[in-house]
């Protein structure tokens, strides 16, 4: 992974003292609430319903077991314990105090982390495939861009008062695992007919109030253009995004509201005017490749046993199944750590869980770690001799639910439960969910069913791509739920269609089991259920979800 | 009253006329509307002129005049609109504007590190502020990944 040298390190503890100093403006009455917001906010700092909520970013999903270690001490000594992962592949503490967050930010300068721009009007962190690297359909490993990207953007002098906040993702592989089409920016690397691999560039997707997917504007972008092209996007947003309505002032809206055409002239025109300005050097790009190398892998051949293992037990056999993924080097295997256990708030990790992790994966993994976009950590590099070791360590620390990609694996925000700007709780939704599973037959059985639950219409839990998406919405005081179906953030991105008026806090499992029902029903053999969504379309569900009530 | 020009706290030279304010003989900045009805007058009184622009004027407009001031004023009217950094970000880089580029009005001593790298040389806070307490902002960071005004290669190429 990217090291830091003399420059990047200077940087993010200049960046430390700069907060510590804004910290002490403001509790001097210096800075006003006003003028703190947006620099608390670039630094990751939100003020929430308890305590102020601290986002920590984690470039691209990518950890090493100190910087891990460094989060389970963060979260023992200015938490309660615990950190809640993001969908975008970022940690949150929901408990620090104010004046000690400086002192977290230097904590995690120590060990080249930071708050950088993980909130605010700014350009967030890049996110990406939590396969970068290790899966067999990569095309190239889009870290070394996100990285590079990622020091682009980084306090960049022009772009950190926007209109809106701006996110962008980068996907190397055919399958896209890193929603691309739902980001202010979408960079998909591909090959063109000559052979050269360089970038699609899609605009303008987002989720939230106004979900839109987004659109190509240039098929092909030579690497040596990538920081010149954002940087033209970038200025158009800023100088002509709408700043007369926050609710219309993401990117997408000025896409819709100019056209396509007419935005990818404007852009194309601004990008002819300094693309020989900054150009991005091929020897950049070999410097940033060099960090990310595939770990000194041991010559192995496909472990003979594991046939064996999984023959002999059958909970280790549903675990392979379910948490486990192909390595592209032979004798080895991605290891998904399931962080949606029964009853636990999706993607929270406890102190003691995160030093185990970051043990584990010294011990099995080459010592990195992955923050999935579907809130779950990822051992990227295990020998496959090892995974039953490794499994029967995981279910001592309940990462081992057999459930990755099934019905339980359920990305939720936060919800009212510790945001304030949620509508309805979202963790008792999701775990009202996990509990209609009394065997694991039955969730088998539905196969891979991607639901998301947001607690406000901001969409924090991606409801509106989630194959069954959850809304929680605020009625007269009362919380209730919009559902969806038919959403996904993959290669062929929909937004899901709203089934029908929203249901009470105490319906809503009962309406989701009406959904499995009515699949289980109507899926022809092997289909899985966003196919017979897509195919049945979904009024069959409707009748059986109202017909019931 | 004073600003910070060029990292030193300086006198103020200019006197920012309003619109429907007489002409008086010394240097003045109009606003972009006043330039543009009235630019012949201007350009006959012989006092030397600066222009002022807020992030909603239109910077094509006036490319062509640019000749004509030895001052322009970005006037800020809320910190957060950013559309200010790219205004005089092509200023500088892409019209080549070689006078003083002034930030005044309601801009934040945590965005001047920020101004000075895209091509902002003067700050003229609201009279709240303590020029003083300000100055040290400009210095708040030595490390600059991006190629801005400032600096014309991005940290890639300066890298030792």
């Amino acid at each position: 992974m990217y090291q830091y040298d003399n420059y990047d390190q200077t940087l993010v503890n200049e960046r430390a003292a700069q907060f510590r100093g804004q910290t002490e403006r403001f509790l001097k009455g210096e800075l006003s609430e006003d003028q703190f917001r947006p620099l608390r906010l670039m630094n990751g700092l939100y003020i929430q319903k308890h305590a102020p909520m601290l986002r920590i970013a984690v470039p691209y999903g990518l950890l090493s077991s100190r910087q891990l270690r460094m989060l389970a001490h963060i979260a023992r000594t200015y938490d309660k314990g615990y950190g809640h992962f993001t969908t975008r592949q970022n940690i949150q503490f929901n408990w620090p105090k104010l004046e000690e967050v400086p002192d977290v930010l230097s904590n995690l300068a120590s060990v080249q982390m930071h708050a950088i721009q993980t909130s605010g009007n700014c350009i967030r962190n890049v996110t990406s495939d939590h396969l970068a690297g290790v899966s067999g359909d990569e095309l190239e490993d889009p870290r070394p861009y996100c990285e590079i990207i990622r020091q682009w953007s980084t306090l960049h002098p022009e772009f950190s008062f926007l209109p809106r906040k701006f996110k962008i993702a980068v996907n190397g592989a055919v399958k896209d695992r890193a929603a691309t089409q739902v980001h202010d920016i979408g960079l998909q690397l591909v090959e063109n007919d000559q052979g050269e691999i360089g970038f699609e560039v899609l605009v303008g997707g987002g989720l939230g109030r106004t979900p839109i997917i987004g659109v190509t504007i240039r098929p092909f972008l030579e690497k040596k253009h990538l920081l010149s092209y954002l940087e033209a996007i970038l200025r158009v947003y800023n100088r002509f995004g709408r700043r007369d309505n926050k609710f219309k002032a993401r990117i997408k809206i000025l896409v819709k509201e100019l056209g396509k055409e007419k935005f990818t002239e404007m852009v194309e025109a601004e990008w002819t005017a300094i693309k020989d300005d900054l150009l991005l050097d091929p020897e950049e790009i070999e410097r940033i490749k060099a960090f990310f190398q595939p770990p000194p892998y041991e010559t192995l051949i496909d472990d003979s046993l594991l046939a064996e293992k999984t023959a002999q037990d059958s909970h280790f056999a549903a675990w392979f199944r379910h948490n486990t993924l192909p390595h592209k080097t032979p004798g080895y295997r991605v290891v998904v750590l399931s962080l949606k256990a029964p009853g636990k708030p999706p993607g929270d990790l406890s102190e003691s869980q995160m030093d185990a992790v970051a043990d584990l994966a010294d011990h099995y993994s080459f010592g990195e770690i992955r923050v999935t976009h579907t809130q779950n950590l990822v051992l990227a590099d295990v020998r496959q001799a090892d995974l039953h070791e490794l499994w029967q360590r995981l279910k001592s620390l309940e990462l081992a639910t057999p459930n990755i990609g099934t019905a339980t694996d359920i990305i939720c925000c936060p919800g009212l439960d510790f945001c304030s700007l949620a509508n309805a709780t979202s963790i008792p939704i999701a775990n009202g969910i996990q509990q209609i599973f009394d065997n694991l037959d039955y969730l088998y059985d539905l196969g891979d069913i991607r639901i998301n639950v947001s607690g406000c219409m901001n969409g924090c839990g991606h409801h509106t791509v989630g194959h069954i998406g959850i809304l929680g919405v605020d009625k007269k005081g009362e919380e209730w739920y919009q559902i969806t179906l038919g959403g996904s953030s993959g290669k062929d991105a929909s937004l899901g269609d709203r089934l029908g008026p929203s249901v009470a806090k105490d319906q809503v499992s009962h309406a989701v089991e009406a959904i499995f029902q009515t699949y289980r029903e109507l899926r022809l053999e092997d289909e899985a259920f966003l196919e017979t969504v897509r195919r049945v379309g979904i009024q069959p569900f409707q009748e059986r979800v109202y017909g019931d009530h | 009253m004073e600003i910070i020009k060029d990292g030193h706290i300086v006198a103020n030279d200019w006197r920012h006329l309003g619109d429907d304010e007489i002409m008086p003989e010394q240097a003045i900045t109009v606003s972009l509307l006043r330039w543009k009805s009235e630019k012949d007058r201007l350009l006959a009184c012989g006092v030397p002129l600066g222009l002022r622009l807020n992030s909603e004027d239109k910077l094509e407009e006036v490319v062509g005049d640019l000749k004509y001031f030895s001052i322009i004023v970005l006037d800020f009217r809320h910190f957060t609109d950013g559309r200010g950094f790219s205004l005089t970000r092509l200023l500088r880089d892409r019209y080549r504007y070689g006078g003083e580029l002034r930030a005044r009005g309601d801009f934040i001593r945590d965005q001047m590190f920020f101004l000075s790298r895209v091509g902002v040389n003067a700050f003229e806070p609201n009279n709240s502020a303590s020029l003083h307490e300000m100055l040290p902002a400009l210095q708040e960071f030595t490390v600059k990944y991006q190629a801005a005004s400032d600096i014309k290669e991005p940290l890639y190429r300066r890298r030792t």
